[in-house]
């Protein structure tokens, strides 16, 4: 079986083969894999893939592979956000987004690695390792949402999920050259998803084509009472299919493309900018001046509302329980023995950023910000139909390159973070090389235009050959 | 007179009302009914705090706290909003509650008792919704415990806890507002006030203008009464002895009748509220004409309504309006043509509630007729609150025709109390009840008989009585009752004894 299936190649291969054989086969190359992209594989992937073949479960997505990122909780197999502090758990219930998959069909695979908690952009956290960036196995595959690219570009599944708070979805796919959307605040249902930041994230597809991207969203998307921040709004993806981009306006924010942008990177985005002029579009310059202000407002929001949600994990009801003579001491060693440095850091720093006397100064502040960040970004849509960036500022870095400088790893999350603060959606697709890196290029709409994103995406790939590129060496 | 408060004690108290009348949990479709259920089974993954579960409002729960709101008559707030409090406590599965911190459903309200000197407003702070814990179970006493247990079948009940401002001024006067604030829930129809847990008081004590104590864990109205008293009388002491009070937390002990302190400001935890991100501000100011249409007549107006419809007391009026359903009983009663409703009064709030009480009786169920108030007919069942297998039920016409057996001196008044003992004990209609026991008053001659009986019978009595000693009288009235098997009425018998024997 090649490499790199889209779900359409998938269809046709269960058509002439089986279902069956085609997970099978999936799950000999993530056997022989070495790209530590996987946690775990799902033991029912076959018996899902025979039911299939039987014709006792049907719908879109029907024998289709898809890996899943471990924050996303799966009944019956482990789900451990890649942290020592759930070893072990493994959920009674499924997340609305995997309830939705298994009704399509799908076949839930195996679950993928990821940042500790989501916390970072380089999978490096993972209490099971760094996943290896297929390209370049000395290089990170971005985080967090790190394994779902990963094993997209390695071919190891056609499709994956993965969660985006500050770009983790759109982070990896960049680094590892693969599509990566995060919706609309509300257009993808949150409950199942183990928080990080609620406020912030959004569960998001991963693949290697933009048609995948929206066929996964047609069965994920949609309105969940389960989750009150769900908002029934329903969007037709694959409609939005169309190679057309003519009269689109895109604006360019200056503020994206600051110090600290790789030259490469931004010849890359330039030059799709170029290609959608020719192709019909039109571009403008766009000024959204609280971009600045962004990044510590994300962390400081993200940071508190984590040290919130990370208070359930105690090793009283799940997960391992260190010895205490009472109850507060067994909770604080279990949390201090098994929460990685990074989970530590940001749940101290938002502790203190929610503390009484400095609540007004951060919290608060932050979420003054959020709202004129918000403001910049109504503003631009005023204008323009979507605005495009580089999608990271840099391409992947070398593994252990920014371990010890926690900041200067929180900085490359730059020109990704505005877009949780604001809500909007967001995709990016491959657009060119640097260093025989993938570049991404960020394409962003207004609330619940994933409409024009998608055409505006599945134009340029139509239209260019950059997502074709595949990694030369993998396994 | 006016009550000088000679301590200067303030009293503010933080009440929570379990509204296990709901049928689901505040944030899940866990049922509430888990009081005689085996420890965590009624859970799931949002009220056991799984990771990744989210919390969606039981819309339910927000029109009866609006109704609550109103009801103590606070201002409902346009756009309400949940926070979280942080705080790590094992009952706590999320290591947060979810609560209402500056956006509280329900604003500024009162609630009016008979205070020390006369009617007094309690001031009503705020009434906010948040989530109940799940409870902890020692393994054996809690210092030699083996370990701890916790059931979660509690987690995520929804409470509303009522904030008073400081405005009672003794022991007696909280206990008042406690029972008052019970009768406005028990009208709502929005909990169960005798399921364990359904009403948990913390009281805020401070004398003479100083810091005050929070004193937590009480568990009953009586015990509020006890924990205050003990607690005005420590902090005086305190005072006596050249000490100071300062700003702490202290722990009632029920058993010991005593306050221990649990944590002083320097230790109070910083709880970190913030909004809850999972949950959306809810304007609910457009849903309070439809909730305030639902609303019952309350016990003050009915109260006021009753003195103005019917000849009784303000006392009977008050004792008849405190629940509901023995207002409704006596309605009932009163409305009949051949009742007087001054008699129905005494019958009902001095006679029937007095048995009722006596027997320890909860209401736990009621039918009328028709189907709107007021009823032509009510029945109440009720069960004794310690033991639920013996129950009692009465229906109004019982009543009336008590009363009206009564009034014709068809029966006593002391076989009018007796049937209603027997209706409790042992069922049965008052008609039925009356003639299978042989309760209705004996024809006169009957008593004549036994009068002139009595007299030839007793010579020595009769004698002394005539010789001055009126206590042969009772001697000998005794004897007439003994013969009428105690059918006869007391006061006629004396009647025709004294009449006979001056003859």
């Amino acid at each position: 079986m090649t490499k790199w299936l889209s779900i359409s190649d998938v269809k046709e291969i269960i058509a002439a083969t089986s279902a069956e054989e085609v997970t099978a086969s999936y799950l000999e190359l993530i056997e022989k894999s070495s790209i530590n992209g996987y946690t775990c594989t799902s033991d029912g992937a076959l018996d899902t893939a025979k039911m299939v073949d039987k014709g006792e479960v049907a719908g879109p997505l029907a024998g289709v592979p898809i890996a899943i990122k471990d924050n996303i909780s799966t009944k019956g197999l482990a789900t451990t956000c890649s942290s020592k502090i759930l070893e072990g758990y493994v959920p009674p219930y499924d997340a609305h987004v995997i309830e939705r998959l298994k009704a399509a069909g799908a076949v839930i695979i195996g679950k993928t690695n990821m940042d500790e908690f989501a916390m970072g952009t380089s999978t490096e956290s993972s209490c099971y390792g760094v996943t290896l960036n297929p390209w370049d196995h000395e290089r990170v595959p971005g985080g967090s949402s790190g394994g779902s690219a990963a094993v997209v570009a390695a071919g190891e599944s056609p499709i994956s999920l993965g969660s985006d708070t500050g770009g983790s979805v759109r982070c990896p796919a960049a680094f590892c050259g693969v599509v990566g959307l995060k919706p609309t605040y509300g257009a993808v249902s949150r409950y199942g998803l183990i928080s990080y930041a609620n406020s912030l994230e959004q569960i998001g597809p991963m693949a290697t084509c933009v048609e995948d991207i929206a066929a996964v969203m047609d069965v994920i998307g949609g309105y969940d009472a389960r989750d009150s921040t769900s908002i029934d709004n329903k969007i037709d993806y694959q409609a939005a299919l169309v190679d057309d981009v003519k009269g689109l306006k895109i604006g360019v924010p200056d503020e994206y493309f600051g110090e600290g942008v790789d030259s490469s990177t931004e010849k890359a985005v330039w030059d799709a900018i170029a290609k959608y002029e020719e192709m019909g579009a039109s571009w403008g310059k766009v000024s959204m001046p609280n971009t600045k202000y962004a990044l510590a407002a994300y962390y400081t929001i993200a940071m508190s509302e984590a040290s919130s949600n990370l208070a359930r994990f105690d090793g009283t009801r799940y997960g391992p329980r260190s010895e205490g003579e009472n109850w507060h001491v067994m909770a604080s060693r279990t949390r201090a023995e098994n929460f990685g440095k990074e989970v530590q850091r940001r749940i101290l720093l938002g502790t203190y950023a929610l503390s009484a006397g400095y609540q007004d100064k951060y919290y608060l502040k932050a979420l003054q910000v959020r709202t004129l960040v918000k403001q910049d970004f109504e503003k631009a849509f005023a204008n323009f139909d979507v605005l495009m960036a580089p999608t990271m500022p840099l391409p992947a870095f070398k593994i252990g390159e920014k371990v010890e400088d926690p900041l200067s790893q929180y900085l490359t999350d730059v020109n990704t973070v505005p877009m949780n603060l604001a809500g909007v959606p967001c995709i990016s697709v491959p657009c060119g090389s640097s260093d025989g890196l993938p570049v991404g290029l960020q394409i962003i709409g207004n609330h619940f235009d994933e409409a024009t994103l998608i055409r505006a995406a599945y134009s340029f790939e139509k239209n260019t050959d950059h997502h074709k590129a595949r990694p030369g060496e993998v396994a | 007179m006016v009550y000088e408060n000679p301590d200067g004690v303030r009293i503010g108290l933080e009440v929570h009302v379990q509204l296990n009348k709901l049928n689901t949990k505040l944030f899940c479709g866990c049922s509430t009914d888990y009081h005689d259920s085996e420890p965590n089974t009624h859970v799931c993954p949002v009220c056991l705090g799984l990771p990744g579960a989210l919390p969606v409002i039981n819309e339910k729960a927000v029109e009866y706290a609006m109704k609550i709101g109103l009801a103590l008559g606070c201002d409902i707030v346009e756009q309400t909003q949940f926070h979280r409090k942080n705080y790590y406590y094992p009952d706590l599965p999320k290591g947060f509650q979810t609560t209402q911190y500056d956006f509280p459903i329900a604003g500024e309200g009162k609630v009016v008792i008979e205070g020390e000197d006369g009617e007094r407003d309690i001031g009503i702070t705020r009434a906010h919704m948040e989530e109940d814990p799940g409870r902890l179970q020692h393994m054996g006493s809690i210092d030699k415990s083996k370990g701890t247990l916790i059931n979660y079948n509690r987690s995520g009940m929804t409470l509303i806890e009522i904030v008073s401002e400081p405005d009672m001024r003794s022991p007696k006067e909280a206990r008042r507002y406690l029972d008052k604030l019970r009768s406005i829930l028990d009208y709502l129809d929005v909990f169960n006030g005798d399921l364990e847990g359904a009403m948990r008081v913390d009281a805020n004590v401070s004398v003479f203008m100083g810091e005050r104590v929070e004193v937590k864990n009480i568990s009953s109205f009586k015990g509020a009464e006890r924990a205050l008293l003990y607690e005005i009388m420590r902090q005086k002491n305190q005072i006596r002895r050249g000490g100071e009070i300062t700003l702490e937390t202290r722990h009632f002990d029920e058993a010991r009748g005593v306050t221990l302190s649990m944590r002083t400001k320097e230790t109070e935890n910083d709880y970190r509220y913030f909004p809850e991100p999972d949950l959306m501000p809810m304007r609910v100011a457009d849903r309070v004409p439809a909730v305030a249409a639902t609303l019952p007549e309350l016990p003050d107006a009915k109260r006021n309504r009753f003195l103005e419809e019917y000849d009784m007391t303000d006392m009977h009026a008050k004792a008849l309006t405190s629940d509901q359903d023995i207002a409704d009983f006596y309605e009932a009663v009163a409305q009949n043509e051949n009742i007087d409703s001054k008699d129905a009064a005494v019958w009902v709030a001095d006679i029937f509630k007095g048995e009722w009480n006596y027997r320890d009786l909860a209401i736990h169920g009621r039918t009328n007729d028709p189907v709107t108030p007021p009823y032509s007919w009510v029945k109440l069942s009720g069960a004794n609150r310690k033991d639920p297998t013996i129950t009692s039920s009465i229906g109004s016409d019982d009543l009336i025709y008590i009363i009206g057996s009564v009034n014709n001196g068809e029966i006593s008044d002391n076989s009018g109390i007796e049937v209603i003992r027997i209706i409790l004990d042992e069922g049965g209609s008052a008609n039925e009840v009356i003639d299978a026991k042989g309760l209705r008053k004996v024809e006169d001659d009957i008593v004549a008989t036994a009068v002139s009986e009595t007299i030839a019978e007793n010579e020595a009595a009769v004698q002394d009585y005539l010789g001055g000693a009126e206590k042969s009288l009772n001697f000998l009235v005794g004897q007439v009752m003994k013969k009428t098997k105690g059918r006869a009425d007391a006061r006629q018998a004396r009647e025709l004894l004294v009449a006979a024997l001056k003859s």
